[in-house]
């Protein structure tokens, strides 16, 4: 329950920034917010208010609880918002992400912006028109049915002759609208206004260039790393050399002759240099002399006997399988059986830009500027961890370098924060590259076992999935326990967090399936770089890389062609098929074969002569409600191993196109990002540290590796294309999931070797190949 | 501490500054620029990128000391009179950055690249640009936009 005054000082401050920015500039606005002394109550997500500014001048801002990772949602938010609202697009703008002006849908994660948050927006957006309307038929002395509008001006109209006119800026600019709106928690906010059919809606579909693309261009763009107030000081951390070692003793002196030293701060096995100048603090932190112990036992086996480790450790949790017939009997009757042992090892996110955060202590209160894609769950975050009300907290959200998951946790924000406690000073936390890349969250290792029976007729009977995934301690978001300061600090979760391991998830009827999972812990569960979080899709291409490469080889094993295979399976089982997901799965599949120009026959293709082998592959799956299948034609060089991706076609189903362009751009991007996860990433570590610290050491895909030829094809396979209510779902993800099955099944294609650990580096090709 | 002197997008700059200390944090918190960023600090990633005399130099490891009596320009410095570069202008044309965090190196790595090579093969792209990392893999149409920007400045 919020208290009177609280409730008081919500709503005062609901009037303070609507009032004001009714007469101002977005500019205007946001500078003054950012000067605002707090407290910071929430804002009220039952006031209409809270959502939509109208400005005398007929502008519009809509301020929405999402962030924009580089996808585009900023600008989807608007094409969707505007034709809901009937406003010119070029006469909006977005506010994101920043916990005092908006609310708290929660920022990014799980590719939800438009198919869950996008909802709450039209229907608010809807709503606001209705109001607008009602207020225009008020002023005319007419009946709302007599009126139109387009483009923010509402006319009265005889027949088709519009006759007198007024804007929704004449109408509501400078006031507030005082609507109270209905809904039992934010996702579910609403007006009484419908929403309007898919074909009514002019901006959805088209492509309008998203407006944070010229400030990233030109130059101008300020960044959460940009942030700077007067009296600010720069901070590095150091971490312990062995990981699981303790901290015995710091020598201050060991940094008396570097210049700017402000404070070595140190709690728990955490440890922090704090210097007036940031390469003041890079010297600090490289130079301070800190005594560890090391621990009693190794924190981790080394990563070249992982799966050695995962196969035989004794799992922490198991889940209940999904059993479909009898694997067992059918396995044992089936003259033809495969049996395989697929590997992923950890992934990091690696971001480009390594961890960073300002904090400001100014006026009592706490301003974190940061990019963290969650930054309510920060603030909630840090005012546990710290033990102060969350009303003295704020996030503003700036753009910084995606990561894809990383900022889920964002270690960096709360390190600001603490350290600007402890010094009284405003403190900027800029991690190490080596830091990031040894110290970020990974995706979770995965060992799969596949077992499967084609019958005489070649027909698969049976599937037995079983999955290790070393998903030890899932480090989710930013709770003021599992971030690893807390853990250097000491402060832990009573238990470790139990993680899970994923499913597949396809649409094939098969009559006997069975799909089982459990998790194996790592030995060290706390201040450990092996910490999992949420990475791109968190444990899709890792589950989709078994399953799907175990199709293939059940689809060479018939002697099939591996979408002909695909397809009779997904044409199987007609019973099922909520969400039209199993018919959008065939569209996807005809669409991309047609695309590719897929040429129907068995897997591998006839040794032809020389160094480079030709091959292509398939995969397909969904995630939510998207669905996406994915070919790819790779060259496999027997001579040096090296695999390159030549040409990609994917074929994207996911509802309704906000902005096909932008989609476009995401789904590149994404499939680039899993190539770079089939080829090149490994978080390799010995038994007392991390080997992958940096780019040399921890490759990523480079422009030397592009394809020539990536096609994506937006596919709409709903039974009724046409639907007025065609539901747009997320997209930020799904297309990492078939990706590493693809290129496995290409690379078998050109050469008849079957890669069943991932990554796919030239070394462990060639090793393939000779064996 | 040594007074430095740096000029930068055509103006001069003279800071009190550790002679060793890399170019790029003198950008960044003595000169106010944002365009050259933090990726790596180790001349991995092209984050940092600034041109010297016509090179595509990654400041991280550039000591301000060696960055003296040279023509410096960042990001900030590549548009004239308020008309963006045509390299800037394809890489909105094509819709490029996701994040855009590294897009300030790619950017200038294919200024460097451009005017050298001013009709360079994909090779000569993929060659030229490979040491421009980007985490959002953008690459495939950076790849189209050097393209687009060397059809138009030629």
């Amino acid at each position: 329950m919020r208290s009177r005054r609280e409730f008081l000082q919500a709503s005062g401050m609901l009037v303070a920034s609507v009032a004001a920015i009714s007469v101002e500039g977005v500019e205007a606005f946001l500078q003054r917010a950012a000067s605002t002394s707090g407290p910071y109550p929430d804002l009220d997500y039952l006031q209409l208010d809270s959502w939509i500014v109208i400005r005398p001048d007929n502008t519009a801002t809509f301020f929405v609880g999402k962030t924009d990772l580089g996808q585009g949602t900023g600008t989807a938010f608007r094409q969707i918002m505007s034709d809901e609202l009937d406003i010119a697009f070029e006469k909006t703008t977005c506010v994101m992400g920043s916990t005092d002006i908006t609310v708290d849908q929660g920022g990014s994660g799980g590719s939800d912006a438009l198919q869950t948050d996008g909802y709450p927006m039209r229907r608010v957006a809807a709503e606001a028109r209705r109001v607008l309307l009602e207020m225009g038929a008020a002023h005319f002395g007419v009946p709302v049915t007599s009126l139109a509008v387009s483009e923010g001006v509402i006319s009265t109209k005889i027949g088709d002759t519009a006759e007198r006119e007024i804007t929704y800026g004449e109408l509501i600019g400078g006031k507030k609208f005082n609507v109270t709106l209905t809904g039992r928690n934010i996702d579910a906010t609403t007006g009484q206004a419908p929403l309007k059919a898919v074909q009514a809606m002019k901006n959805v579909g088209k492509s309008p260039r998203r407006d944070d693309i010229p400030a990233k261009v030109n130059g101008t763009q300020r960044w959460a790393v940009d942030m700077k107030v007067p009296g600010m000081l720069h901070a590095r951390n150091v971490r312990p050399p062995m990981v699981g070692a303790t901290l015995k003793a710091i020598d201050e002196s060991s940094v008396k002759n570097v210049p700017g030293v402000v404070k070595v701060v140190s709690r728990g096995n955490y440890v922090a240099v704090v210097c007036e100048r940031e390469e003041q603090a890079i010297q600090a932190a490289r130079q301070l002399k800190v005594e560890w112990t090391p621990p009693q036992a190794a924190p981790f086996p080394a990563s070249e006997n992982l799966f050695t480790y995962m196969r035989s450790a004794t799992p922490s949790s198991t889940g209940k399988p999904v059993v479909a017939g009898d694997v067992g009997a059918a396995l044992a009757a089936a003259p033809t059986k495969l049996e395989a042992h697929y590997e992923v090892p950890f992934q990091g996110h690696t971001a480009f830009g390594p961890a960073h955060a300002m904090a400001d202590p100014s006026n009592g209160q706490l301003t974190i500027y940061s990019n963290d894609m969650k930054s309510y769950g920060m603030r909630n975050g840090v005012a546990q961890f710290l033990k102060i009300p969350r009303q003295n907290v704020r996030v503003v959200w700036m753009q910084g370098p995606q990561c894809y998951g990383r900022t889920a946790a964002d270690d960096a924000g709360f390190e600001a924060a603490f350290l600007a406690t402890e010094v009284g000073r405003p403190v900027r936390v800029q991690w190490s590259r080596q830091e990031e890349t040894a110290w970020d969250t990974k995706g979770p290792a995965y060992a799969i076992t596949m077992r499967g029976a084609i019958d005489a007729n070649g027909q698969l009977t049976a599937l037995d999935y079983d999955a290790r995934a070393a998903d030890y301690n899932h480090v989710g978001y930013n709770e003021a326990d599992t971030v690893l300061i807390a853990q250097l600090m000491g402060q832990r979760k009573a238990q470790p967090s139990s993680g899970r391991a994923s499913f597949p998830s396809d649409k094939y009827g098969i009559a006997n399936r069975r799909m089982a999972g459990s998790v194996v812990p790592m030995p060290l569960a706390w201040e450990t770089p092996i910490r999992m979080g949420n990475l791109r899709d968190p444990d899709g291409p890792q589950v989709t890389f078994a399953s799907e490469s175990f199709i293939d080889e059940l689809a060479v094993a018939a002697k099939a062609d591996p979408v002909a295979f695909r397809l009779a399976l997904l044409e199987r089982d007609k019973a099922d098929d909520a969400g039209f997901k199993r018919v959008r799965s065939i569209a996807c599949l005809k669409a991309a074969a047609e695309k590719f120009g897929w040429e129907a026959r068995p897997s591998p293709r006839p040794r032809a002569s020389g160094d480079i082998a030709i091959g292509r592959g398939v995969a397909y799956a969904y995630r939510s409600e998207t669905v996406v299948a994915e070919m790819v034609e790779v060259e496999v060089n027997r001579r040096t191993g090296r695999v390159w991706v030549k040409r990609i076609a994917c074929a994207h189903d996911c509802g309704l196109v906000i902005n096909p362009e932008a989609l476009t751009r995401t789904i590149e991007g994404g499939l680039l990002h899993s190539v770079s996860r089939a080829l090149c990433e490994e978080a390799r570590f010995d038994e007392s540290k991390m080997l992958s610290v940096d780019w040399v050491t921890s490759p990523t895909l480079t422009h030397a590796d592009v394809p020539e030829r990536i096609d994506v094809i937006h596919v709409n396979g709903d039974p009724d294309p046409n639907r007025p209510d065609l539901k747009h779902y997320g997209a930020g993800e799904t297309m990492c999931k078939p990706m590493l099955a693809a290129v496995a099944n290409a690379v078998f294609d050109a050469t008849g070797v079957r890669m069943r650990r991932v990554p796919f580096t030239p070394a462990r090709v060639l090793a393939a190949l000779k064996s | 501490m040594a007074a430095v002197t740096l000029l930068v997008n055509g103006k001069r700059h003279t800071v009190e500054v550790e002679p060793s200390t890399p170019l790029l944090y003198v950008l960044r918190n003595d000169l106010d620029l944002a365009g050259p960023r933090f990726g790596c600090g180790l001349g991995q990633c092209g984050a940092c990128t600034v041109l010297i005399g016509g090179e595509a130099v990654r400041s991280c490891v550039r000591p301000v000391s060696q960055a003296q009596n040279v023509e410096i320009t960042t990001l900030e410095g590549l548009s004239k009179g308020g008309q963006l570069h045509p390299i800037q202008q394809a890489w909105i044309d094509e819709q490029v950055p996701a994040c855009g965090f590294c897009q300030n190196g790619q950017i200038l790595t294919a200024k460097a690249l451009l005017d050298k090579t001013p009709n360079p093969t994909d090779a000569q792209i993929r060659d030229g640009m490979k040491g421009a990392l980007c985490r959002c893999m953008t690459y495939y149409r950076i790849n189209a936009a050097v393209k687009l920007a060397a059809r138009r400045l030629a």
